[in-house]
């Protein structure tokens, strides 16, 4: 049966392979832009989501639980095809709206499907990041307080360095979940990875382009996160040199 | 003031109720399925441990969204191939299958520290007394291990809430899938996901708040 499974690889191999790598390429693409724009976004956020302003600390709080409370496959749908149309709306028709700054942004799904995963992923890594933050002793800032620092030095130099290090576990995780919502843009037609496979399926009937998918997405994951732990055990080190200097 | 639903308002509360049951169905399903693979875990034996793990780990890797199609489309597949006939499956017991696999696969996790963090002088304690291990996991291991595992597996639901949306995409009438067909006639995607996402968080915070009630009173 294995056999059986591993030629019928090779022959969907043959016959989709560029395809696949496309596929993999857009994935690769797509999961980049939202770790990196979403990281960004996920520090001011955690800073907000423990700041002393009472408004500050509630908006941040608001925006967490809009996105974390439903799914990012609504998340999706509602950016990918509400922004558009509440744009076009507000324009009222199609080309004052070529014309304004949003033209960019909606006229690229991959800008759309990106934002939605930024936003989505933005508001997980941000509860990581209040752990963190949280978990610093108050004295490194009350001292810092005391030798006259600003604020943004106080988070830049005192509290973030540690406190990323701390949440940095979880921060991968939340990458790992990442790539596992990236298939989501199949439903929006997009060709990645599991769009790709999702239309040979749909020309075939051909079970084994989900098993292959499977296969590959397991490895894409195991192999995630066995370079994250070793990130994490130099990182372990590093921190330990660190505490002695 | 409240906004038009062109008469779609009815179909996002029914939607709303099967989500609701899909979401409960696949909770039973993942919490049998967890203590399943977690006494295979914790198993002396070495087969089924090594079993458990690594269908434990298969299905934390997995897209869920895979996971739904594979289960749709490959029992579907498979049976047809058995029977010579074409067979469709119900994509609600489709869903509630996956989404209980998933759970389960995350359950066993929690399960398994759970237990581990039940003091083992208990257990040594009934085995003494007699009582069979299906007694002793009734009586003393499984409530406080339902107590301590609680707050886990609270985010665990959570978790699997948001994942019933997927079932949208094997055509199961749930929340999501009658927003999008409220959305092809009426052409208001804003409206209706925007109202759609309320709806999940809606559900979150109440149910959170059951389970955080639930969670303040001793089990023992």
């Amino acid at each position: 049966m294995i056999s059986g499974i591993l030629v019928s690889f090779s022959e969907l191999l043959d016959s989709y392979g560029m395809q696949f790598i496309s596929g993999f390429y857009v994935t690769l693409k797509l999961l980049t832009v939202t770790v990196i724009f979403g990281f960004l976004l996920a520090v001011p956020l955690g800073l907000a989501l423990t700041s002393r302003h009472r408004l500050v600390k509630w908006a941040a709080r608001t925006y967490s639980m809009a996105f974390r409370g439903s799914p990012v496959f609504v998340q999706l749908f509602l950016i990918y095809y509400g922004l558009p149309a509440l744009l076009i709306k507000y324009y009222g028709s199609i080309v004052p709206m070529q014309e304004s700054v949003w033209w960019p942004l909606i006229s690229s799904s991959f800008a759309l499907a990106s934002l939605a995963f930024i936003l989505n992923l933005a508001a997980y890594m941000a509860e990581d990041i209040r752990g963190g933050l949280q978990s610093v002793p108050n004295t490194e800032r009350e001292a810092a307080i005391a030798y006259g620092m600003h604020p943004l030095t106080i988070a830049r130099n005192i509290l973030l360095p540690s406190a990323l290090r701390r949440a940095m576990p979880a921060l991968f995780n939340q990458v790992i979940i990442s790539l596992k919502a990236t298939v989501l843009v199949s439903t929006i037609a997009m060709q990645d990875l599991m769009g790709v496979g999702s239309k040979a399926f749909s020309q075939t009937f051909d079970i084994t382009i989900y098993l292959f998918l499977a296969v590959i997405y397991l490895a894409m994951v195991f192999g995630l996160s066995h370079i994250f732990r070793a990130i994490e055990k130099y990182a372990g080190i590093s921190n330990k040199i660190g505490g002695k200097l | 003031m409240f906004p038009n639903y062109q008469g779609f308002g009815n179909d996002l509360l029914q939607g709303a109720l099967v989500t609701m049951q899909l979401a409960l169905a696949s909770g039973l399903g993942g919490i049998a399925i967890g203590l399943l693979l977690c006494a295979g875990k914790l198993s002396g034996s070495t087969v089924p441990r090594f079993l458990c793990f690594g269908i434990a780990n298969i299905f934390r890797g997995l897209p869920e969204l895979l996971v739904i199609l594979l289960t749709y489309f490959g029992v579907q597949v498979l049976l047809n191939e058995y029977s010579g006939s074409s067979f469709s499956i119900n994509p609600f017991a489709a869903g509630v299958i996956s989404l209980s696999l998933i759970a389960g696969a995350y359950a066993s996790e929690v399960f398994r520290a759970a237990y581990n963090a039940v003091p083992n002088g208990q257990i040594e304690a009934a085995v003494a007394y007699g009582m069979s291990s299906a007694r002793t996991f009734i009586s003393i291991s499984g409530p406080q291990m339902l107590k301590i595992g609680l707050p886990s597996l609270g985010n665990l639901w959570l978790l699997l809430l948001k994942d019933t949306s997927l079932v949208a995409v094997i055509s199961l009438n749930e929340l999501m899938r009658n927003a999008q067909i409220a959305t092809a006639t009426t052409k208001e995607p804003f409206l209706f996901y925007g109202t759609v996402a309320m709806i999940y968080i809606m559900i979150s915070i109440l149910t959170t708040g059951i389970i955080n009630q639930y969670g303040k009173g001793d089990v023992t």
